[in-house]
């Protein structure tokens, strides 16, 4: 199962554990964790709601770590990601990335995030002392994934 | 005539008061961009939430679109802002 979504809370050790099992072949174990931080544009944040389209989602995320596969020689891969009512230090989303070496297992995990970031039908809503809103999409994010794309690499 | 179900998600869901709806496509309206205009020309809200400035994503049948894509009877669109997860 190398993509999910899920309420609940994931430990990363045990993902690992699970992805790596009976495999002797993985030289490179790369990892991302999101974490919910307790402040965003200049604010408090107390509470973060995660709202996602049910089937685009997985579909999504599904698609981004096949790409991730076709562009790098990965064992596995895995996505989870979280929805529903988080609190600051919550953990929101992990990728983990198995591989010969780690130049593919790095590039690849930052990739499925990039990519997560601008592809992946999530929004957030966050609640500050000023009242709840909706998180603005960054450009900095779609300036992050189009570093992949022919052409435009760095 | 080509039936649509449209779905509306986060900020645009909330400022509509609409989470989805099936829509009998209008003569002159068969791509994502020509149903995001026509939705804009209901006016209000919609006009608001619509305007060619504002940043909307359309996906159908699960994935992202461009305006030119065409739309067909049974089509799943989904309009929402940019996605903000991770």
């Amino acid at each position: 199962m190398p993509v999910r979504v899920q309420p609940g809370d994931f430990d990363i050790s045990s993902e690992i554990h699970a992805l790596r099992s009976g495999r002797s072949d993985v030289g490179a174990i790369a990892s991302f964790i999101g974490v919910m931080r307790d402040f965003n544009d200049g604010s408090g944040v107390t509470e973060l709601t995660l709202e996602h389209y049910p089937g685009m989602t997985e579909k999504s995320l599904q698609g981004i770590v096949d790409e991730a596969r076709s562009r790098w020689p990965l064992q596995d891969a895995l996505v989870v990601h979280r929805i529903g009512r988080m609190l600051p230090a919550d953990q929101i989303v992990l990728v983990v990335t198995l591989s010969a070496h780690r130049e593919a297992a790095l590039a690849a995990c930052a990739f499925i995030m990039d990519y997560l970031k601008t592809r992946a039908p999530f929004w957030k809503k966050e609640r500050t002392p000023a009242g709840e809103r909706w998180v603005d999409a960054r450009a900095s994010d779609d300036d992050a994934a189009g570093r992949w794309q022919p052409g435009e690499a760095a | 005539m080509a039936t649509v179900e449209i779905l509306y998600f986060a900020r645009l869901r909330e400022a509509l008061g609409v989470e989805r709806e099936q829509l009998m496509l209008p003569a002159g309206v068969g791509t994502a961009g020509q149903l995001r205009a026509y939705l804009a020309s209901r006016g209000g809200t919609w006009q608001t939430e619509f305007d060619p400035k504002r940043p909307v994503r359309i996906a159908v049948n699960q994935d992202l679109a461009h305006a030119g894509d065409p739309l067909a009877d049974g089509d799943e669109v989904a309009l929402f802002p940019p996605v903000t997860g991770g």
